[in-house]
């Protein structure tokens, strides 16, 4: 067996570098943008109710910046050689909110309770044949076949421990303990005033010593952007989370006194943005349609002035953050020449085509501007069609467009996060994070299985590499940003981002300096 | 008597517009593309058949139309707004909670706009023409003419940011643990800046409407008369001209009026203000069926009701129609 062993101990020293001491106490203010449906973690895992229930539930495990496993509720963990068996040793002395021991029967109940309604643990999960409790503390998976990115899927956002005690034998949407969320992690629900603000306080019996710092998180609910970047410049709020405000405002806020800002925190979602162009029939059926729609986007202009400078210009689907990734692809740069060829050799025929722009805000919508203006000038004819949120849902995920903007997380490995856009097995009407491009390409759909089941991290890297460059040349989305969301906050705010998933599990370690 | 069997025949018939506007509702809610189970799964990120297909299943959905509709107005008829699967609470309970602050808010602005309008409007036409008049007319002009969105913004810009005199948004304090006179008067210093900028709009309206509404009465016989008695001018214009004005001004108070709950969507959003109209907007944006059709339907109840008031006010200040009636 190979050991992969870390201590909290070990994690804690690393994080009080600088020495120096970490002060208890304080209320901390942030923005959720927008007000969470429920703050019931294993039911709902959308970005808002992510971000505050990270603080109440937690998974086995957590990520660092560089995406390598850190304990969490598992204290230590193991992978067997051949890949197939993982063994999990819990913490002791770990109890729930209402003061009700957790054990090992909690997680083996999280993971039935999961498998009937998180739909990305279900994906995860499928490459597992059994889930074993051999005693109050320890955990053992048995695999089908070895799952490479399996060991990423741990997080509470993937894969968050539900109590038992208060679900077991319950119809679980309508239980209503789901108003008063119970969990292990470091702070404990005490209200939500609906439409101003979430209130959670510190876990006084939180298992490890001396954490959390902070006393009270309020969680403040703001619907207008401009009014929240005005909550910030007044001191009623201390922290922004990434896309709280719109990018013009960054630089002017960033600019006053004891206030920080980060990129970090986004790594194990490396948020990543394209169009979906339909392969299925117009003129974007054509690769060449589509190569040239990638040499004509002037990609770092869109980063430098719609995005004030923030993101990396992708070189194809895998980000830069994310395992696995390769730059050794066909280059795409902004050559407008080159896709005025590409449109004369495929004898387009000036068919116009309809841009379908993402509904969340000013900077999404300036985007749809800039694509519009560029492939103008190659004498491709754009329409923008808008629609609200669930428009575009069911625009996209009913394939009734010809190019749409979206923007879908990685989850730190391209099994997770990067394949089901890709491969023919997720052609499936009715949702719109699968591959809704209706791109095939069966040769390709064998090497992304071979990948996520290919036990050596070598030949992963092979296998990858070998589909990054063959994607790229077909072009079957126009990749058009790394997003970045910087999280910005008063200085004085210590250990914010720690993690992989930022402030979403990051006010564990967080403390106010006095 | 005759009053209450007019009240009675109101109602009646109210409520049956009360039933055919939610049914119209419940058309027009569902003719909006997308539906609940697929805004939340999308909002996930990640979801499959079977995820989209239990939660269709779990609202409803699944069923044919006509048995939605049906099951819909059997529960409304019953007084059951339904239960919001998006929020995990029954409507109902989601309206109540934030009803009071909405009502706060419009209230305030209501009555706001309504004396200061009436009150502006008479001293314009007391003093028609003259500096005063032009003085008061101009600022009217200036706040009708101001889009609601823009003014809140400036308003929080000055008095916030600027010179920190007033809480830019929210409804209270967050976490201040006030209590009883503290906090009802925590509560008012938010109240200001919304409840301004909300009135102002309307305040220039009603100005406008008294101002034209006493100077067309002032030109009436039964006022030179008044004058040719040799009335005190202060008495004339309060009991004769006034009195006469207010018509109008009741007429466009009521219509205000109906719209205290639904009303108030841009003023809370910029605000923050935990009210009933960002409820009904991100309900909608969730495609959140119940709770969309709650708020529409306690929306047009507020406007059948505050119908029937107004008419019940007319009679007070105008004798004569109830006799006509």
């Amino acid at each position: 067996m190979k050991l992969l062993k870390a201590t909290t101990f070990l994690v804690a020293a690393s994080m009080a570098t600088g020495a120096v001491a970490q002060q208890d106490g304080g209320r901390l203010d942030l923005i959720v943008q927008p007000e969470p449906p429920s703050l019931m973690l294993g039911l709902v895992q959308n970005a808002p109710t992510q971000m505050v229930a990270g603080q109440i539930y937690e998974g086995l495990l957590r990520y660092n910046t560089d995406l390598e496993p850190q304990p969490s509720l598992a204290k230590e963990w193991s992978i067997s050689e051949d890949g197939m068996t993982y063994t999990f040793i819990l913490n002791e002395g770990v109890t729930w909110h209402d003061g009700e021991p957790f054990s090992s029967e909690d997680v083996i109940f999280s993971t039935k309770f999961l498998q009937d309604n998180h739909a990305r643990f279900r994906g995860a999960f499928s490459h597992v044949e059994s889930v074993e409790a051999p005693d109050a503390n320890t955990i053992v998976i048995t695999m089908k076949e070895p799952y490479g990115p399996f060991i990423n899927a741990f997080e509470a956002g993937s894969m968050p421990i539900v109590p038992k005690h208060i679900y077991e034998g319950t119809d679980y949407a309508t239980n209503e303990m789901n108003a008063t969320p119970i969990g292990t992690g470091p702070y404990e629900f005490v209200e939500w005033e609906k439409g101003s603000y979430i209130h959670l306080t510190k876990n006084e019996d939180y298992y490890l010593d001396g954490l959390p710092h902070i006393d009270d998180l309020y969680y403040r609910v703001v619907p207008d952007a401009a009014s929240r970047a005005v909550a910030f410049e007044t001191g009623e709020v201390d922290v922004l989370p990434g896309g709280a405000v719109e990018n013009w405002d960054v630089a002017r806020l960033t600019e006053m006194d004891n206030v920080c800002s980060s990129s970090k925190g986004w790594e194990f979602f490396a948020p990543h943005a394209w169009m979906w162009l339909n392969n299925r029939e117009g003129p974007t059926a054509d690769k060449r349609f589509r190569q040239a729609v990638m040499f004509a986007m002037d990609r770092e202009f869109v980063k430098d002035v719609v995005w004030n400078g923030f993101g990396t210009v992708p070189t194809g689907p895998v980000s830069s953050k994310t395992n696995f990734y390769t730059d050794d692809v066909p280059q795409y740069p902004y050559d407008p020449e080159k896709a005025k060829e590409l449109l004369d050799e495929m004898g387009y025929d000036g068919t116009p085509v309809r841009l379908l722009p993402l509904p969340y805000g000013e900077t999404w919508q300036r985007w749809a501007e800039a694509v519009k203006q560029n492939l103008g000038e190659v004498g491709v004819e754009v329409e923008i069609d808008s629609a609200d949120v669930a428009g575009w849902n069911e625009k996209t995920a009913n394939w009734d467009y010809d190019m749409a903007f979206t923007y879908l997380y990685q989850y730190g490995d391209p099994a997770l996060g990067v394949a089901r856009n890709y491969v023919e097995s997720q052609i499936k009407k009715g949702s719109p994070w699968n591959n809704v491009e209706g791109y095939v390409n069966p040769e390709l759909d064998a090497l992304w299985e071979q990948a996520a089941v290919e036990p050596d991290n070598e030949k992963r890297q092979e296998l990858y590499t070998e589909i990054q460059q063959q994607i790229v040349e077909d072009v079957p989305v126009a990749w058009l940003l790394e997003i970045e969301f910087p999280t910005i906050y008063r200085c004085n705010v210590k250990n914010l981002i720690t993690t992989g998933i930022g402030l979403n599990d990051g006010l564990r370690d967080a403390w106010i300096e006095e | 008597m005759a009053i209450a069997g007019a009240i009675l025949s109101r109602l009646l018939k109210a409520a049956i517009t009360l039933l055919a506007i939610a049914i119209l509702n419940f058309f027009l809610v569902h003719a909006a593309p997308g539906d609940p189970a697929a805004v939340l799964a999308g909002e996930a990120g990640a979801a499959d058949e079977q995820m989209i297909a239990d939660l269709r299943a779990q609202f409803g959905l699944d069923q044919p139309f006509y048995v939605q509709l049906a099951r819909y107005v059997g529960n409304i008829v019953t007084l059951d707004l339904g239960y919001s699967f998006r929020q995990g609470q029954p409507v109902l309970e989601l309206i109540l909670e934030r009803l009071p602050a909405t009502l706060i808010l419009t209230l305030t602005a209501f009555w706001i706009s309504l004396v200061a309008g009436v009150a502006l409007g008479v001293a314009a036409s007391a003093r028609v023409g003259k500096f005063t008049d032009t003085l008061i007319t101009g600022t009217a002009l200036l706040f009708y003419a101001t889009p609601l969105y823009w003014a809140a913004l400036m308003a929080v810009l000055v008095f916030s940011v600027q010179l920190g005199w007033l809480p830019g948004f929210g409804y209270e304090t967050v976490g201040s643990g006030f209590g009883g006179l503290a906090r009802a008067l925590d509560i008012l210093k938010h109240l200001i800046l919304p409840a301004l900028t909300l009135g102002l709009f309307f305040m220039a309206v009603y100005m406008r409407m008294t101002r034209a509404s006493m100077l067309e009465v002032a030109q009436q016989d039964f006022v030179k008369t008044a004058r040719a008695k040799g009335l005190n001018p202060a008495t004339i214009r309060r009991r004769h001209i006034l009195r006469n004005a207010l018509l109008p001004v009741v007429t466009l108070a009521g219509l205000q009026a109906g719209q205290l709950v639904g009303g108030a969507v841009l003023t809370e959003t910029v605000f923050a203000w935990p009210g009933i109209g960002r409820l009904m907007f991100e309900s909608l944006a969730a495609r959140d069926y119940n709770t969309i059709l709650g708020v529409f339907l306690v929306s047009a109840a507020m406007v059948i009701v505050f119908n029937i008031l107004t008419d019940l006010v007319y009679r007070l200040i105008d004798p004569r129609i109830g006799h006509k009636a």
